[in-house]
């Protein structure tokens, strides 16, 4: 068979299963979408190019395969012709690049009415803190953290004493309302990431990184820590749920504060001394 | 070993009048070529087994050396990979394997494919074989310090390798050792593993940088009369500014590999912030895990142009000898190496985009991957208009030079995708990277060594390889790589993270298991269809076709060496002449459909070259 036949059935496969591929993202789940045109607009002008160049050489390789005697063309160059393909190529280029940059923009800068999470990661686990009445979270230092402290929350600052503690791998967001996600991590390097949501970033120990998305889409999805932090991160899943205002409400009224957290140890505390006296 | 003058052959420099072709009556002003700035170059001739073969200081053999252990600890990373793609794609049958194991493997797999295989068979296999060769010199312009390059990269093989037998095994970090993690104890081979990675990498450095200043200085000092920076073949050109890249970025790994020892041995906290592990507060505190990925990136990213711009070059002159074509836009094919090699410098933290790195470099970094682009699509626009209106050769090579135009269109397109900084949120730390990765600088660049073995085995050992089982190996190879890397990146828009040792049965990659099923079984047949090569080169060697002078009626000087294969010292006592770039292919009016570089214009009146 011709060399050539094998090459066209390659891309012509390769378009084949593009379309037909069972295997494609899952519905996007939050304001995100905007990276899914990046991708599709991407998907479009790369698979175009990709198309022509290979058919074009598939061409070349029926058309001008060896025949004795014959003589290639002698043209060392094409000024004209190169001028117009690097014109096309610089243009092309920048109408990826510009959608990119203006959703990168838009990924960086948080909404003001988002509400801010602590994710805090470890080796290998999540545990997220919520600000409370003030809206506001306590700072926090990882050489605070103990078991009466399991966030780190600095004592001193009255920010931290109304933060909802969550103590376990399961968070429920409120439907159509942004979070940005505080990450950090008291030993390696994570990520939290939920495919559906498209975004990430990684917690990194020593600093606070963040990004930010607004879940619109109610249910329940699988967080994966996307950052390879050593022999456990394939088991480092979580959940999220996507609540409606109400649904979400009662979940948060359920939880712990840290004040709540306090006032227990010391009745525990004062048990103990008391048992201690008898 | 005895080092009198006997053991020397000292050869006269040449004289611009006794050299000039054709016999003394068709002697013109045309053929006029500069005549030699410096003598000849004496070398040191080995006389015993261990001074021809082992310790030898002559670039062919060392180059040779060079090829043959790249390709050792080549195999041990297919042998690698094979055992991750177990666990992947046959988890039942992958029972003896833990979640520790498949990391190292994931590892050293990584490490070993990048460094010890592909860079050191590029620049120490094909840069030692061809560069003095191709520009007309008699050997590397330091070949002492050459046979020594080599040995230091044995020992750091040596070095690598002994890491699977040191109490905890090799590393598991990842082959981008990101601390914190590749230090501490959460990892497999936090101990000795890591410490003997990094020592091995500081070596293999040291190794390379003494490799790498005979590369640079020989292109720069030895290149032989007329053999002007604009006449040498892609080839050189390619190698030799990959290894200005490499010169310039190796540093940064090596002072990284050297600062996370020092944060393992000594508890220095370059990259290390105040850390819990187990619920004790560690004694560091301050360091920055961000600074060890710019360092380890800022090599990494000029590393995947120090495989990608040899291959460029030998690529190119592939598909020009076998297209019996001149390179299109030559010119244009120089720059375009010069520049992707300058701005290789000005891209590295695309790969930190979700790193947790100050957000606002995004737009410049998506800018400049962008712009980086631009001449890489200009050199495949090239590579395919010189096949239009060729006399193309669909021989084992050609096939190798169109999978890599296929392969690397492909992996250079979904580089637009994660280079754009928004598009790669989405995908980056997912099989789409793996896909990505393995297609552009895995198969790719695996298509040009081998598309290069098949072109360049009849000069090394003097016979050709059997074209029937090249084109088998062709076909298994390529079918079978595209059929691993094309649908994995659907798995990277299904969001199935990479470093996964198993997905247990998460709702979205329940429909996956089928694709790495396939996957594996296709990465099987691609590995064993490798020893077809291993065959095919042990039975050329003994009862291969004769290859003759010049099987490939090329024009570039290591075909026209006086023995074939060339013996030490290359050129016998004359060192050729240099009247032409080395594509005049299908020259109109010659008789010939190629003039080589050393024939002088006197000798191909009637043709019409464009002057050079």
């Amino acid at each position: 068979m011709h060399p050539g036949i094998i090459f066209f059935l390659v891309i012509l496969g390769s378009v084949l299963f593009h379309i037909f591929t069972p295997w494609y993202w899952t519905d996007v789940a939050s304001n995100w979408g905007s990276m899914d045109d990046t991708i599709t607009l991407t998907f479009w002008v790369g698979g175009g190019v990709f198309i022509a160049v290979c058919l074009f050489m598939v061409y070349c390789v029926f058309k001008f395969s060896y025949k004795e005697g014959r003589r290639a063309e002698y043209k060392p160059e094409d000024k004209k012709l190169e001028k117009i393909l690097t014109w096309a190529t610089t243009l092309g280029v920048a109408a990826l690049l510009a959608p990119g940059l203006i959703v990168w923009n838009q990924y960086i800068n948080v909404p003001k009415n988002a509400i801010h999470i602590d994710v805090m990661a470890w080796q290998w686990g999540w545990q997220y803190r919520l600000p409370g009445e003030d809206g506001k979270l306590g700072s926090t230092k990882i050489k605070n953290i103990n078991d009466n402290n399991p966030f780190g929350i600095i004592l001193e600052d009255p920010n931290g004493k109304d933060d909802i503690l969550i103590q376990s791998d399961v968070i429920h967001l409120k439907n159509n309302r942004p979070v940005k996600i505080l990450l950090r991590s008291v030993d390696v390097l994570h990520n939290w990431y939920v495919p559906q949501f498209r975004a990430k970033m990684d917690a990194v120990p020593g600093v606070v990184t963040y990004y930010w998305f607004e879940p619109n889409k109610a249910g329940e999805y699988e967080v994966l820590c996307a950052e390879y932090c050593g022999v456990g991160h394939y088991g480092m899943r979580g959940r999220v749920f996507v609540k409606n205002e109400e649904d979400y409400k009662n979940w948060l009224q359920e939880q712990e504060t840290f004040s709540d957290l306090i006032a227990k140890q010391e009745e525990i505390e004062f048990s103990k001394t008391k048992l201690a006296k008898k | 070993m005895s080092e009198d003058n006997n053991d020397k052959i000292i050869i006269q420099s040449q004289s611009s009048e006794s050299i000039s072709g054709g016999g003394s009556g068709s002697t013109t002003d045309i053929d006029y070529v500069r005549p030699a700035e410096v003598g000849d170059q004496d070398l040191y001739h080995g006389h015993s087994f261990i001074t021809k073969w082992v310790f030898c200081q002559d670039a062919k053999v060392i180059g040779v050396q060079y090829f043959l252990l790249a390709t050792f600890t080549g195999i041990i990373g297919l042998i690698l990979s094979w055992l991750m793609r177990l666990q992947l794609g046959f988890p039942e049958l992958a029972s003896f394997m833990t979640a520790e194991h498949y990391y190292q493997f994931v590892t050293m797999h990584g490490m070993i494919m990048v460094v010890y295989f592909l860079t050191a068979l590029f620049l120490g296999g094909f840069g030692n074989f061809l560069i003095p060769l191709m520009v007309g010199a008699r050997d590397m312009v330091f070949p002492y310090l050459n046979m020594v390059s080599f040995w230091m990269f044995f020992i750091a093989v040596v070095v690598l390798l002994a890491s699977f037998f040191v109490p905890g095994g090799p590393t598991g970090s990842g082959w981008t050792l990101y601390p914190p993690q590749s230090i501490l104890e959460g990892t497999p081979g936090s101990g000795m593993g890591i410490l003997l990675m990094c020592l091995s990498l500081i070596l293999f450095v040291a190794g390379f940088t003494m490799g790498g200043l005979n590369y640079l200085i020989t292109v720069l000092q030895a290149r032989t009369r007329g053999m002007t920076l604009m006449r040498m073949p892609l080839t050189v050109w390619g190698i030799f500014t990959a290894t200005v890249l490499a010169m310039l970025a190796f540093p940064a790994l090596l002072v990284g590999s050297l600062m996370m020892s020092l944060d393992k041995i000594l508890g220095t906290s370059f990259f290390m912030p105040t850390i819990l592990q187990a619920g004790e507060v560690l004694e560091y505190g301050g360091g920055s895990p961000i600074l060890f990925q710019h360092l380890f990136w800022f090599f990494g990213h000029p590393e995947v142009y120090i495989v990608a711009l040899p291959a460029f070059g030998i690529i190119s002159d592939l598909i020009s000898v076998h297209s019996r074509k001149n390179i299109f836009g030559y010119r244009m094919m120089v720059w375009a190496i010069v520049v992707i090699g300058g701005l290789s410098f000005f891209v590295w933290a695309h790969h930190m985009y979700v790193s947790g790195m100050n957000p606002w470099f995004g737009f410049f970094f998506a800018t400049t991957t962008l712009i980086i682009a631009v001449p890489t699509a200009m050199k495949v626009y090239n590579w395919v208009l010189t096949l239009w209106r060729g006399n193309i050769r669909l021989n084992t090579v050609m096939l190798w030079c169109l999978g890599f135009i296929v392969t690397f269109v492909n992996g250079g397109i979904t580089g637009i995708f994660l280079g754009n900084v928004t598009v790669d949120v989405p995908l980056s730390d997912t099989y789409f990277v793996i896909a990505h990765f393995h297609m552009v600088m895995g198969i790719a660049p695996l298509m040009v060594i081998m598309g290069a073995v098949y072109h360049w085995f009849p000069l090394v050992t003097g016979r050709m390889l059997s074209e029937k089982l090249g084109k088998w190996h062709f076909w298994f190879t390529f079918l079978g790589a595209y059929s691993i890397y094309f649908p994995m990146h659907y798995l990277g828009f299904i969001g199935v993270p990479r470093r996964y040792f198993e997905m247990y049965d998460s709702p979205y990659v329940t429909s996956a298991v089928g694709m790495n099923e396939f996957i594996s079984t296709a990465a099987f047949i691609v590995g064993a269809a490798q020893f077809i090569l291993i065959y095919n080169i042990i039975k050329s060697l003994k009862t291969g076709k004769p290859a003759g002078k010049n099987p490939w009626q090329a024009n570039s000087l290591e075909w026209l060496t006086p023995s074939v294969p060339p013996e030490h010292g290359n050129w016998g006592d004359r060192l050729p002449v240099v009247h032409r770039w080395p594509y005049d292919y299908s020259v109109p009016g010659a008789k010939e459909d190629f003039i080589t570089q050393t024939t002088p214009p006197s000798d191909v009146t009637n043709s019409e070259v464009e002057k050079t």
